[in-house]
């Protein structure tokens, strides 16, 4: 039986690195989930509004700007404000060590640096699901 | 066309054939060669030695001499023996005070140009209020808003006598104009500025993904800066057309270089549609490549690429003056190929690409901080940077001999096989309708995606050896790592300054001339610049100039793939 995970990969604000953003996403999309990516320049609000639409397993967000300890908080308040609690939230891109800390804490399930291999972030999201059961 | 003439190359060619029969077969049966077929990073075969046989195949004028079409071995007939490249270390963070102090610091150790880094609100049009911008305000980059902002960025740094390049896009149009303003505040001669503004709009669409509105009036203000440039400011580079950030996107170093020459003749047909002539501008155009790490793959790029360009402004343009050939480049060394484990060896990496950019004939250098897979560098490693320049230039003697690698068998045969190639996926795009459409139909983005893939795949199979991160891992790394630190009164400093700008502006004329600029832009055969000018002179910021023309262009948004 199909594993029928469903990710929506997604970039906010102003930040248009998407290299790592698309590779992922395409890294998914062959290991056989289900992926949607949201193209660039969204707002947190958006991104957890399409997520909650597209009803996901799996959010995960890229930031190359900097901007990480803006955005991560924002999109904490409207999953909340969904009252949405079974969507997994990732995080990746350039962040620094004290902030993936910071972000764990906040409630973010795992940071994907630079240079995860492929088949690392593909198990790490099956792992993830798993790990929450089925909804 | 003449070649290498060989006395005998029969028998060259039978002792090629008995040193592989005899030496290289006998070594084989002992010891096997590493692979079966060795390949350069992007994908080019090379063979096990290169002898004259192949460099036969290079017509001698092909190769030629440095400052001569088809300017392979160099732009210049003296290169670094007349003055070394610029070492143009690029800065910016915070306020223009904060960026100004960092300017200082570098011209102090000996950096010979400036080049700055915007924050995204500034490189994508916002001002530093809008909710857009929140979390991005000098995080990136140095926040500019309005002229003030420029007057403290270059505050005591005289114009006229360092080069100045700013790594802006969809908003580039903007930052000249204030960059003119601030040279009419300082007293300084529009016609000796030297510097220049990237400018390059397709690349973005293709990789660095800052745009703003649609690509038809995208290009139109690229052609303005030209244009503008070629009347008023005669010193000034109005575009830096950039392979870097193809690059960076994860493309093939082919696809780097040729992607970035499809961009140069789109912009060169907009600018001789408004009947100005080739050379009148030609000369004034720059580029900007990356390093990567393949040493001997890199010099060839460079060398290939500038050897491509004469023969596209000569024959498919008619340039008559040399100048107008000549390709000069910016190069910086390879942001992706930094890691985070053992993060110092990036010093090193960073020391060969630099060194490949310098055997290529680089005229200006950027070397990348050993932190920047962490954050924006920090001041020491910026300095380290900058110090590993200054070894190539004054230690190691590179610069002393014009192109030392011309004449190398390999090299000259993986020059050729470069521009080879180059033309082939030039004729191409013109076969598939022309650069613009192709963006359209994502042509360009999904070459870029696929090679971005396949070399993440062949860092996870260990196919790309990248030390620290799939070979000579250290799983109990410690990093002892000093960030720089984000000022988290920035924001707040920079608004409470463009706040003030709007109080004391006249609003009045502001708004007349905000209409003014839409009557322009609604013209196509206007030019931007002049009201452009008009209005950051009268305190206008960067988002009062952007927004007004969103709603007249409205804005692009891309078909993403992957």
């Amino acid at each position: 039986m199909a594993e029928n995970i469903r990710v929506l990969m997604a970039k906010v604000g102003l930040d248009g690195h998407d290299r790592g953003v698309r590779v992922v996403a395409r890294c998914l999309r062959d290991a056989g989930l289900d992926v949607v990516y949201t193209g660039l320049h969204r707002t947190p609000e958006e991104v957890v509004d399409a997520a909650v639409q597209e009803d996901v397993d799996v959010l995960g967000v890229s930031l190359l700007s900097g901007a990480h300890m803006t955005a991560f908080p924002r999109i904490m308040k409207r999953l909340k404000e969904r009252g949405v609690s079974d969507i997994i939230l990732l995080g990746g891109g350039v962040i620094p060590d004290e902030d993936v800390v910071a972000l764990k804490k906040m409630g973010v399930a795992e940071i994907l640096l630079q240079d995860t291999p492929p088949n690392v972030i593909v198990d790490t999201v099956r792992r993830l699901v798993r790990e929450r059961g089925a909804r | 066309m003449s070649k290498i003439e060989l006395e005998n190359p029969q028998a060259v060619q039978d002792e090629v054939r008995d040193w592989e029969q005899r030496e290289v077969t006998s070594f084989l049966t002992k010891q096997k060669e590493r692979k079966e077929q060795f390949y350069t990073s992007g994908g080019f075969p090379v063979k096990r030695t290169y002898t004259v046989l192949d460099a036969q195949q290079t017509p001698v004028e092909d190769i030629g001499l440095p400052g001569r079409f088809p300017f392979t071995r160099g732009p210049y007939p003296t290169m670094y023996r007349s003055r070394f490249w610029t070492m143009r270390q690029i800065a910016g963070f915070g306020t223009g005070e904060d960026t100004n102090k960092r300017f200082k610091y570098l011209i102090s150790q000996g950096q010979t140009g400036l080049s700055v880094d915007f924050d995204m609100p500034t490189l994508m049009g916002y001002d530093s209020d809008h909710p857009m911008s929140e979390g991005e305000v000098g995080r990136e980059g140095v926040a500019v808003d309005t002229v003030a902002d420029m007057e403290a960025l270059f505050d005591e740094i005289d114009l006229e006598k360092i080069s100045v390049s700013m790594t802006i896009n969809p908003s580039a149009w903007i930052l000249l104009a204030m960059y003119v303003v601030l040279a009419e505040k300082r007293g300084f001669d529009p016609n000796k500025l030297s510097g220049t503004i990237q400018a390059d709009i397709l690349k973005e669409y293709m990789a660095q993904k800052e745009y703003i509105f649609p690509i038809e009036p995208s290009v139109r203000i690229v052609r303005d800066c030209i244009t503008y440039c070629a009347r008023n400011m005669k010193r000034y580079n109005p575009i830096n057309l950039s392979g870097y950030h193809i690059s960076e996107a994860g493309s093939s170093p082919l696809h780097e270089v040729a992607f970035t020459l499809c961009n140069l003749i789109t912009y060169v047909e907009e600018v001789i549609k408004t009947g100005m002539n080739v050379d009148e501008f030609a000369p004034r155009l720059a580029f900007f490549f990356v390093c990567q790490t393949d040493f001997f793959e890199e010099i060839a790029k460079f060398r290939a690429t500038r050897r491509a360009y004469a023969r596209i402004m000569r024959d498919r343009f008619g340039a008559r003056n040399p100048e107008s050939m000549r390709l000069r480049f910016h190069c910086q060394t390879a942001a992706a190929s930094l890691t985070r484990p053992q993060y110092k060896i990036n010093v090193i990496r960073t020391a060969f690409q630099a060194l490949s950019a310098v055997l290529g004939g680089a005229q200006s250098l950027h070397t990348n901080g050993m932190d920047e897979a962490f954050a924006i560098p920090t001041e020491e490693a910026m300095k380290i940077a900058l110090r590993t320049q200054q070894i190539i230039a004054e230690e190691t003697n590179v610069a002393n001999v014009v192109d030392p690698l011309g004449g190398s068998y390999f090299l000259e045969s993986l020059t050729d096989d470069y521009e080879k190639k180059i033309f082939d996926i030039i004729d191409e795009v013109d076969k598939l309708g022309g650069t613009i459409k192709l963006i359209q139909e994502s042509w360009f983005q999904k070459h870029i995606a696929d090679y971005a893939y396949d070399t993440a795949i062949k860092k996870q199979t260990g196919d790309k050896p990248v030390i620290g991160v799939n070979k000579y891992i250290e799983p109990e790394e410690k990093l002892d790592v000093e960030l720089h630190p984000h000022d988290e009164t920035t924001a707040e400093r920079q608004i409470n300054r463009l706040r003030r700008v709007r109080k004391e502006r006249d609003n009045a004329k502001v708004s007349a001339l905000l209409e003014q600029l839409v009557k322009v832009a609604k013209d196509p055969s206007a030019n931007i610049m002049p009201v452009t000018i008009d209005l950051v002179r009268e305190g206008a910021s960067m988002g009062d100039i952007v927004e007004k023309l969103k709603k007249l262009w409205g804005t692009y948004r891309e078909n993403p793939v992957y």
